[in-house]
């Protein structure tokens, strides 16, 4: 308890920080901060699947797309001077803040007990998905279509970004194209790192079938890799009208959906498996989404195109 | 309620998977080819909804589908009432129109890919897909899913054409939208933490009022009242829809901004039908007088026709949250009750196919002269006469006047505000409806006035884009004719409220 | 079940403190910050939620913690989104501000 107590207090002083600094860079630091011991929270209530997901994207990725922008925008912070709020405004804010915070308390220490939950359903039927983990199965079987839907979320959000693209770029690569740190210190680290990591990523996907993990988590893991490679130069940006990564971004939802009608004519319903071959249905639809949502994830950091293709 | 997949419930699947099968291949064709896939789905998509309504009407009750064969509350149900099949029917022909008008404006290419008519091709099936998602779920995250699909394939139309004005109000847009998202989001977890499941049906039979129930109620409406544009959250609106090209404002004001205005009702009266929200219900109206006055006075002040469309929309949506007070509990029994309730759907149904034919109106104006300054149209309704006809017969519906969609609406909406004694909502009716009359006649006034010159014309405009704007249009009006056992279907899965007062 | 409730208003508290930054912050980049803690906070009392819910065996509630996942991955598009829309902003104007009536409530 007295741990909890601490890290609590961690959470809040590393949030406040990420609000009160005056420097945008800074706040940025914080908030990678903050998302490294949100993990922990995670851990400590027992959900280890989502402190995967919230340290490699919620902090890692997101960090590092924000930290990016962050210093590309370094010089902006002048105007942000002139447009503050009053003091008066800033007072009236807190107020507003502080009593939404406490009654958001309120209701979650008025929560009602015993808890109504759907764990015990969620455990009841994880033998019919074949899967040992119930995350997974939520994830998977009982709401496979808010997945689904959610890979289609990413994949438009990739397009939304692509189509900030100027006209006469369009095709081109993302990113600046000239590598950070050539030769030194940092390359050197991606080309130990690269398969390594590349190696604990696919481990990741593959163990959350049974145990904590799962392709968000593992996919994330790949992208990074794959943002470290494009970053010190090991490998180049893929130019974004290319037949090949079109197809790549498209395999997953495109065998998610496929499956799902399947599941019409083998199963007797939209998204349904048949019984007695559901793990290997899953895990099927598994791997091309892995791949897909590694490579949008990745692209999502890259940017829109803003280099000529050669 | 039925309490499994319904026959026929297989439909509703179809009408989310038919659009996402587009952009799915939208994207590896390229943009060669993204036109033909939508001009190629667009016909089965409006099938598929035509179905949905003959289903639900054919057999009296709510077509139903649990995703997976799992039930609720662990899986998703998908559900259309009547309600919904009438919003997914709209949603397919206004796509169909946008679709054939748009063909001009974002053709395919010849050489190489272009981004334009990719990205907008693709944006535009996936807003139809997410709409469908919306007007058919039946669970409060999986609502939150298609909400955010929704936001991210609008925000990118509104900066199609990358200037810097545009890509600000996208901006603008797409944090407005999030905040509203988060909000609902919040609320969502509220309910979900006191009564354990988040499918609509489940939670109307288990909620009761208490601070969690008016927490979550409060704070998912607020997020959707954001989203929707109603004053005061109306700023981030005017410059998105104006600023984006005419075919994705005409879905953007027609329906894009409705779907979270569906979803407070659903929430008001499906998932909470038994609370007593008569207070916040007025505070609600008193938002849509305010949007109503405030929209229609700042369009009548504007020097661009894009914007002052925009302006009017905001005014517009504001109508629709007069319904809230007039149709929850009113004093004088569940009679009137229904007719607010119907006069609501009707004027969102109405003003969507009026502001879509306005706004492809004015799209076409602004290809033919280059501009669209109100104060140098003259002539235009010479050049282009049955594009103004088209953005008149949207004006009426507008204002109010017979015959139209608009005006039924209207109509009813003063009804009922009379009977239950609420005769403070029929003065702004009648207000919004004079200035309504103003900021229309404004502009078709300049429209048919002689021009000191003859009018060049910049670019031809097909007659084809000319009658698909028109007939977008008529429809607004032949709502007008619609008799009242068809608005049955709009009662369709909601056993309390009977038809009835107008008769 | 005391952890669960403290963490509950952390997450109360954080929710409000990135509300706070969100008004009073008129550079986007910082409301972009402040959204994403916002987040952290609704997904927290989600997470609450769930340790709340744990039966069956089960250290939580799993179909809470499924949904947290797909906010988080959805809450990540929203911000790669934002800021390409805001970085193609500054490229296009040299500004990164949304000038004076920027922020929501």
């Amino acid at each position: 308890m007295a741990f909890d107590i601490g890290l609590a207090t961690l959470v809040l002083g590393v949030a406040a920080w990420t609000i009160a600094a005056r420097d945008t860079f800074a706040a940025v630091i914080g908030f990678v901060a903050f998302g490294l011991l949100l993990a922990l929270v995670w851990v400590r209530v027992a959900a280890p699947d989502v402190a995967l997901a919230e340290a490699a994207l919620g902090s890692g990725l997101t960090g590092g797309l924000l930290l990016s922008a962050s210093s590309r925008l370094a010089h902006t912070n002048g105007s942000a001077v002139i447009e503050k709020p009053s003091a008066i405004m800033r007072l009236a804010a807190a107020l507003f803040c502080t009593l939404m915070s406490a009654a958001l308390a309120a209701i979650v220490l008025l929560l009602p007990e015993p808890a109504p939950t759907l764990a015990p359903q969620a455990a009841a039927n994880l033998a019919a998905t074949g899967l040992g983990n119930p995350v997974t199965a939520v994830l998977m079987a009982y709401r496979a279509i808010d997945t689904l839907l959610e890979v289609v979320v990413l994949l438009l959000a990739l397009a939304g970004t692509w189509s900030l693209a100027p006209d006469h770029l369009w095709g081109g690569l993302p990113g600046r194209g000239d590598p950070v740190d050539r030769g030194g210190v940092l390359t050197f680290d991606a080309q130990l790192l690269v398969p390594i990591g590349i190696l604990v990523g696919i481990h990741i996907f593959w163990v959350g079938s049974v145990a904590p993990g799962g392709e968000f988590q593992g996919a994330t893991i790949l992208a990074a890799m794959w943002i470290l490679a494009m970053m010190t130069g090991l490998v180049d940006a893929p130019g974004v009208s290319g037949r090949w990564l079109r197809l790549a971004l498209v395999v997953g939802p495109a065998v998610f959906l496929a499956i799902g009608l399947a599941g019409f004519a083998l199963a007797g319903a939209f998204l349904a498996y048949p019984e007695s071959h559901a793990k290997l249905v899953i895990l099927t639809i598994e791997v091309p989404v892995t791949l897909s949502i590694a490579a949008t994830l990745a692209l999502l950091v890259a940017g829109p195109p803003n280099r000529a293709l050669k | 309620m039925p309490n499994s997949t319904t026959a026929g419930g297989f439909l509703l699947v179809l009408a989310i998977v038919l659009p996402v099968v587009g952009v799915l291949l939208s994207l590896p064709l390229g943009g060669r080819y993204a036109q033909r896939v939508a001009l190629i789905l667009m016909p089965a998509g409006l099938a598929v909804a035509v179905a949905i309504a003959v289903g639900v009407w054919r057999t009296n009750d709510v077509l139903q589908y649990f995703v997976g064969n799992w039930d609720p509350p662990l899986g998703v149900a998908f559900r259309a009432d009547g309600l919904s099949a009438v919003m997914i029917v709209t949603a397919a022909l206004l796509i169909c129109g946008i679709g054939l008008f748009a063909r001009a404006q974002f053709p395919t290419p010849h050489g190489a890919e272009a981004r334009a008519p990719l990205v907008f091709w693709t944006l535009l099936l996936a807003v139809w897909g997410a709409l469908n998602a919306v007007f058919i779920g039946g669970d409060l995250f999986n609502l939150y899913v298609a909400l955010e699909l929704l936001t991210f394939a609008a925000v990118p139309l509104v900066s199609l054409d990358g200037r810097a004005e545009t890509l600000a109000a996208a901006l603008r847009y797409l944090l407005f939208a999030l905040l509203g998202s988060i909000l609902y989001l919040l609320g969502a977890v509220l309910l979900y933490g006191t009564y354990g499941t988040l499918d609509i049906v489940l939670l109307s039979g288990r909620i009761q009022a208490g601070p969690a129930a008016w927490g979550a109620i409060s704070l998912m409406t607020v997020g959707l009242l954001a989203k929707a544009a109603l004053y005061p959250f109306h700023l981030w609106l005017p410059p998105a829809h104006a600023g984006a090209p005419a075919p994705a404002s005409a879905i953007l004001s027609g329906l894009v901004v409705k779907a979270p205005f569906f979803l407070v009702v659903r929430l008001w009266f499906d998932v909470t039908p038994k609370m007593p929200e008569r207070i916040a219900a007025q505070v609600l109206g008193i938002l849509g007088a305010a949007a109503i006055l405030v929209g229609s006075v700042v369009a009548l002040r504007q020097a661009r026709l894009k914007l002052l469309i925009a302006y009017s929309t905001v005014a517009q949506i504001g109508y629709l949250f007069l319904m809230f007070p007039l149709a929850i509990e009113p004093e004088t029994g569940h009679a009137w009750a229904s007719t607010a309730w119907t006069a609501g759907m009707l004027q969102a149904i109405s003003h969507a196919f009026a502001k879509a034919a306005m706004f492809m109106a004015a799209g076409l104006i602004a290809e033919a002269l280059g501009h669209d300054r109100i104060a140098r149209l003259s002539g235009i309704g010479r050049a282009l006469p049955i594009t103004v006809l088209a953005f008149g017969l949207g004006g009426l519906s507008l204002m109010g006047l017979p015959p139209s969609g608009g005006f039924v609406a209207k109509a009813m909406l003063l009804t009922a505000a009379v009977a239950e004694g609420q005769w403070w909502w029929a003065v702004v009716v009648l207000t919004g409806g004079l200035l309504a009359g103003g900021y229309v006649f404004l502009v078709l006034a300049r429209a048919l006035a002689d021009a000191s010159e003859p009018v060049t014309l910049r670019s031809t405009i097909s007659p084809g884009r000319q009658a698909v704007v028109v007939a977008l249009a008529l429809c607004a009006v032949l709502l007008g004719f619609v008799p009242l056992r068809p608005l049955e279907l709009l009662q369709i899965g909601r056993p309390d409220i009977a038809i009835g007062g107008l008769r | 079940m005391s952890d669960a409730t403290l963490y509950g208003v952390l997450g109360a508290v954080l929710v409000g403190l990135g509300l706070f930054g969100l008004i009073v912050h008129p550079q986007p980049l910082r409301k972009i910050l402040a959204f994403n803690l916002i987040g952290g906070g609704v997904f927290l009392l989600f997470g609450v939620v769930a340790r709340r819910g744990a039966s069956a065996g089960l250290g939580g509630d799993p179909v809470p913690q499924a949904l947290v996942i797909t906010g988080l991955v959805v809450a990540f598009a929203a911000t790669a989104l934002a800021v390409a829309l805001l970085l193609r902003l500054f490229q296009e104007t040299g500004r990164a501000t949304l000038r004076s009536d920027d922020s929501p409530p």
